[in-house]
C-alpha cells in the first residue's frame, strides 16, 4: 500500500512538473495572423506578414498567463495588391501616423478542457477597445499552439472612412484569426 | 429546312448581344479605375453578369445544335461560307471560354464569385497569384480577340446587306421582312 501511495505521488510529481512547463518562446515561423473580410457579400482572407508577440503561458497557471502582440500594418495582404496600398493609406490603417496594431491581455480565465477566455485591450489607428478573445491552447511536443478568432468592428476603429465609411460594399465585420506557436522553457 | 430563324434563336442572339457588349464595355472601362467603393461593385456586377452569360450561351449552344439555321445563300462562294461558318464557330468558343477564364481567374485570385451576392460559385481553382495575373492575361486576350471577331462579324452582316442586297441581316432581325 505504501508503496502504492509512493507510486502514485511520483506520477503525480511528474504531471505536475510537466505541467509547470512554460511556454513562452514565440515560433514566428509556425504563427500567424489571419482575417477574413467581407465585399459585396463575398468573403475574402487576407492575412499579417509581420508582428511580434510576447507570450507567457503556463497551462497549471492561466489565470497569469500574459500575451501582447504588435502587428506591422503595413505588412498587409488583403488578397489583391491595389487593396494593400488602399488600406495602408489614411482612409483605412493611416500606417504612416499609426504603423502598428497593440493588443494587450488583461484577464485571462480557463474555461475548462482546452479552452480559455483572453480578455484584453486592442488598440488600432489611436482608438482602443476591450475585446475577449476565446483561445484553445494544444500541447505539440516541446511547444504549444494557440488558436483562436474573433470579431472586431472596422467602424470602431475609424478604419475605412470617408468613401469607405459604408457597410455595403466592405462589411463592417472582420473576423481575425490567429494560431501562435510557442517552445516551452 | 426552315429559311428563318426560330423567335428564340433571335431573343437568344440579341439578348447576348446587349449583354456581352456591356460585359466588354464594363470590363475595359472598370479594370483602369482607382480602388474604389464602386470598383468593387462594377467588378461584382460584371462577374454576376458573366456568370448569366455563361448559363445563357449552353442554352444557345443547346438550341443551336436541336435547331438548325437557315443555310446561306447559295450564291455564297465556298471560301466565304466556310469563313461564315468558322467565324461562328470562333463566336461560339469564345462565349464559353471568355466567362470561364474569368471564373477560373476569379478562383485563383482569391475572389470567389457569389452571384447576384447570393448564390456562391465554387471555386475551380485554389489561390495562386501568379496563375491568377497569368489568367488575367488570358481573359484579356481572349476579349480581344471576341472584340475582333464580333467587328468581323458585324461587318459581314453589314456587307450582307448593303452589298450582297441579301436576307442574311434581315433574317436575324426581330421582325422579318419577307420582301426581297
Amino acid at each position: 500500500m505504501q508503496r502504492l501511495a509512493f507510486a502514485f505521488s511520483c506520477t503525480l510529481a511528474t504531471a505536475l512538473s510537466a505541467h509547470a512547463v512554460e511556454y513562452t518562446q514565440v515560433q514566428a515561423d509556425k504563427s500567424s495572423i489571419q482575417f477574413t473580410y467581407k465585399q459585396m457579400g463575398v468573403a475574402v482572407d487576407g492575412r499579417f506578414k509581420r508582428f511580434s508577440s510576447q507570450i507567457a503561458f503556463d497551462p497549471a497557471k492561466p489565470a497569469t498567463a500574459r500575451a501582447a502582440f504588435d502587428v506591422e500594418l503595413a505588412s498587409v495582404d488583403t488578397g489583391a495588391a491595389e487593396g494593400d496600398e488602399e488600406v495602408a493609406g489614411k482612409a483605412w490603417f493611416n500606417t504612416r501616423a499609426f504603423p502598428t496594431a497593440r493588443f494587450v491581455s488583461g484577464s485571462v480565465k480557463a474555461l475548462g478542457g482546452n479552452r480559455y477566455e483572453v480578455a484584453g485591450q486592442l488598440s488600432i489607428k489611436g482608438r482602443t477597445q476591450d475585446v475577449v478573445v476565446p483561445a484553445t491552447f494544444t500541447a505539440q511536443g516541446n511547444s504549444g499552439v494557440f488558436d483562436g478568432s474573433f470579431t472586431i468592428r472596422r467602424a470602431d476603429f475609424a478604419i475605412g472612412e470617408g468613401s469607405w465609411a459604408k457597410f455595403d460594399v466592405v462589411a463592417n465585420d472582420v473576423q481575425i484569426r490567429f494560431r501562435i506557436s510557442a517552445a516551452g522553457k | 429546312m426552315s429559311e428563318r430563324y426560330t423567335s428564340t434563336a433571335k431573343a437568344l442572339h440579341w439578348l447576348m448581344a446587349v449583354l456581352f457588349f456591356g460585359l466588354l464595355a464594363l470590363g475595359f472601362y472598370m479594370h483602369d479605375l482607382p480602388l474604389s467603393p464602386e470598383k468593387l461593385k462594377l467588378y461584382s456586377w460584371h462577374k454576376w453578369a458573366g456568370v448569366t452569360a455563361f448559363l445563357l450561351v449552353w442554352v444557345r449552344l443547346f438550341w443551336r445544335l436541336t435547331h438548325r439555321p437557315p443555310a446561306l445563300p447559295a450564291s455564297m462562294p465556298r471560301a466565304l461560307q466556310f469563313a461564315a461558318h468558322a467565324g461562328h464557330f470562333l463566336l461560339y468558343a469564345l462565349m464559353f471560354a471568355i466567362p470561364l477564364s474569368g471564373w477560373l481567374m476569379s478562383s485563383a485570385k482569391g475572389f470567389q464569385t457569389v452571384w447576384f451576392g447570393v448564390l456562391p460559385i465554387p471555386d475551380l481553382l485554389n489561390k495562386n497569384k501568379e496563375l491568377g495575373d497569368l489568367l488575367q492575361t488570358v481573359h484579356m486576350s481572349l476579349n480581344l480577340l471576341f472584340v475582333a471577331t464580333i467587328v468581323g462579324h458585324v461587318g459581314a452582316a453589314l456587307k450582307h446587306h448593303f452589298i450582297d442586297k441579301d436576307d442574311i441581316l434581315t433574317r436575324m432581325l426581330p421582325v422579318h421582312s419577307r420582301e426581297n
